[in-house]
């Protein structure tokens, strides 16, 4: 497998959440009854005449800036002609030659290793209607007719474009979550990608490794996960792989997941290739973009999820935790506030990011959802900083704040997890160790160092764990050497 | 001497169906056509912005307020078949 290096480019294509459709005042709504959110304009009859939603220009703006894009003085709207049921048209309003935005950039992470992935362009244009395929047990080839519902005919889209930089399936996953994560932190769409609200496209290829030549590449749709992002990748450069190893060559074409399968197949082989005819929307003026209205977006743009993990590692928090804790609303909300209220960053993103996450699994049920506040952990913290609990016993008092049994300092005293502060008791539980192991003892003053830790073992079981183990290794060092 | 052009490529991509003598015939007219915009290209036009709109207006936006819909039945009332609220059309292979 190492002898080939995939080559990869994913088209991700964006809702916009504007309350109005792009190019007239239909409502953007989901879960509507068929048809009953469309007008002349979406439904393209004649004559109807567009006119862009400013909202969804400042949206786009938005994304191109957070990805780091040259912003268009001057922009225009293209037509794309081509036939299908769910464009009314004939035509789709798109973007062609001068997108609003181009030439940006989004760094990933994958095992500790940054890698600048381009963005070719970000660009402004209108979603289609939905085709349901009747009869024929649901397969489009085989369907007897189809209905069309033109409710999402017009709402805003925009479609990111990345440069073939993606070399890896985990590097696609990695991109798509960054940037459902970026265009989430803006606000400016919910990015769903099993309703559709976000949608990846993977142009896939390979080539020998160490060559500059491209291979012929296949296009990969229906992917509706993050997971399913990563797993189509996976197969489709195996599959070109294997292909090629076996003397067959790759054809260009587009491929349709199946999820069930797990494997890709030929949608259609094109025979001739797809001639768009774009010519310029007549019914559209340019989009001019200033330089005030540009600065203005910037510096309105929120913290970025990038900037937000550079933050946390700052105080302190590892890179994988600050990962976990940006990926998820809730568990990064519940951090800030614990931050605000002054507790502590690694103890507490740890606990967010290991039991916290751990528990949530198994019991499915989300931390948002669990008893758990900031306050109980910035407590818990505090429990832990002035020994009144281990750091073991405390991810176990988490565990019984998370299922409901009370605040930190209930959960310790009812499960009896508070450390021993009482010197007296420790003392006692080290002599009768020493006592019980003379052998041991012998061996630490003849400056055997080894068997302190055996010691120290011995008095935590004798104490049930609730004694300080540094403070009995401090004592069983004072008892024999002193 | 017209431009020749691949007719029954154009008039596939616009799915029209043209006979023998229509391909012909459009075929010459467009190539005279397409002849006229090659002399219009050997014009110098260095220093001439490209006109792509005769009103020199940009942003013509609207603000993002919703206005409303057209009632369910003036949305098929043009539909050839209708079905549960849905247009329904003939099968078509291909993707969405």
């Amino acid at each position: 497998m190492s002898d080939y290096e995939a080559v990869i480019g994913i088209e991700t294509h964006v809702e916009l959440m504007t309350r109005s459709k792009m190019f007239c005042g239909c409502p953007v709504a989901f879960g509507e009854a068929p048809n009953t959110t469309t007008c002349p304009v979406c439904l393209g009859l004649p004559g109807a005449m567009p006119v862009p939603n400013a909202e969804a220009i400042e949206g786009i703006l938005k994304i191109g800036t957070a990805l780091d894009c040259h912003v268009a003085d001057t922009s225009y709207f293209h037509r794309k002609n081509y036939f299908y049921p769910d464009l009314p048209k004939n035509y789709q309003i798109s973007q062609y030659d001068v997108p609003i935005c181009h030439d940006g950039s989004i760094s990933i992470d994958v095992d500790g290793a940054a890698t600048r992935i381009g963005i070719t362009r970000v660009h402004m244009e209108e979603d289609t209607g939905k085709s349901i395929h009747m009869g024929g047990g649901g397969r489009i080839h085989d369907a007897e007719y189809s209905l069309l519902d033109f409710n999402r005919s017009g709402v805003p889209l925009v479609e990111i474009v990345t440069e073939p930089d993606i070399r890896s399936a985990e590097q696609a996953r990695v991109y798509g979550a960054e940037l459902q994560r970026i265009v989430r932190t803006l606000g400016v769409s919910d990015a769903r990608l099993e309703e559709g609200s976000m949608r990846f496209d993977a142009n896939i290829s390979v080539r020998p490794t160490g060559s500059e030549v491209l291979g012929t590449r296949a296009e990969i749709k229906n992917v509706n996960s993050l997971r399913s992002l990563q797993r189509a990748v996976a197969f489709e450069i195996a599959r070109q792989i294997e292909l090629i190893e076996s003397g067959g060559t790759v054809v260009q074409e587009t491929r349709h997941w199946n999820e069930e399968s797990g494997t890709t197949t030929s949608m259609r082989s094109k025979e001739e290739s797809e001639d768009y005819r774009y010519f310029q929307e007549p019914d559209l003026v340019p989009i001019e973009v200033s330089a005030e209205w540009r600065d203005a977006v910037v510096a309105a743009l929120p913290e970025l999820p990038a900037a937000q993990r550079a933050r946390y590692q700052a105080l302190g928090v590892d890179a994988r935790v600050a990962g976990v804790l940006v990926a998820t609303d809730e568990l990064g909300a519940l951090f800030e506030e614990a931050m605000a209220a002054g507790g502590d960053p690694r103890l507490i993103g740890n606990w967010l990011s290991g039991e916290a996450v751990a528990w949530s699994r198994a019991e499915g049920v989300e931390v948002g959802a669990s008893p758990v506040t900031a306050s109980h952990l910035v407590e818990l913290a505090a429990m832990v900083a002035d020994a009144t609990l281990s750091a073991s016993a405390a991810k176990q008092v988490l565990t019984g704040v998370l299922g409901g049994e009370g605040s930190p300092a209930e959960v310790a005293e009812a499960r009896d997890l508070v450390q021993i502060s009482d010197q007296g008791v420790i003392a006692a539980a080290v002599d009768e160790v020493l006592a019980a192991h003379p052998d041991a003892v012998d061996g630490i003053r003849g400056g055997d160092m080894k068997p302190i830790g055996f010691l120290v073992g011995q008095v935590m079981r004798a104490t049930g764990g609730k004694a300080d183990p540094k403070q009995v290794q401090q004592l069983i060092r004072d008892k024999t050497t002193g | 001497m017209p431009v020749e052009i691949d007719i029954a490529k154009v008039a596939s991509l616009a799915r029209i169906a043209l006979s023998p003598e229509e391909l012909r015939r459009y075929g010459d007219q467009l190539g005279a056509i397409l002849e006229h915009a090659e002399r219009v290209q050997q014009l110098p036009t260095a220093g001439i912005p490209p006109t792509s709109h005769p009103v020199p207006m940009t942003n013509a936006f609207r603000d993002d307020v919703v206005t409303g819909s057209l009632p369910l039945a003036d949305v098929l009332a043009g539909a050839p078949e209708a079905e549960d609220g849905y247009f329904r059309v003939p099968p078509v292979l291909g993707d969405s």
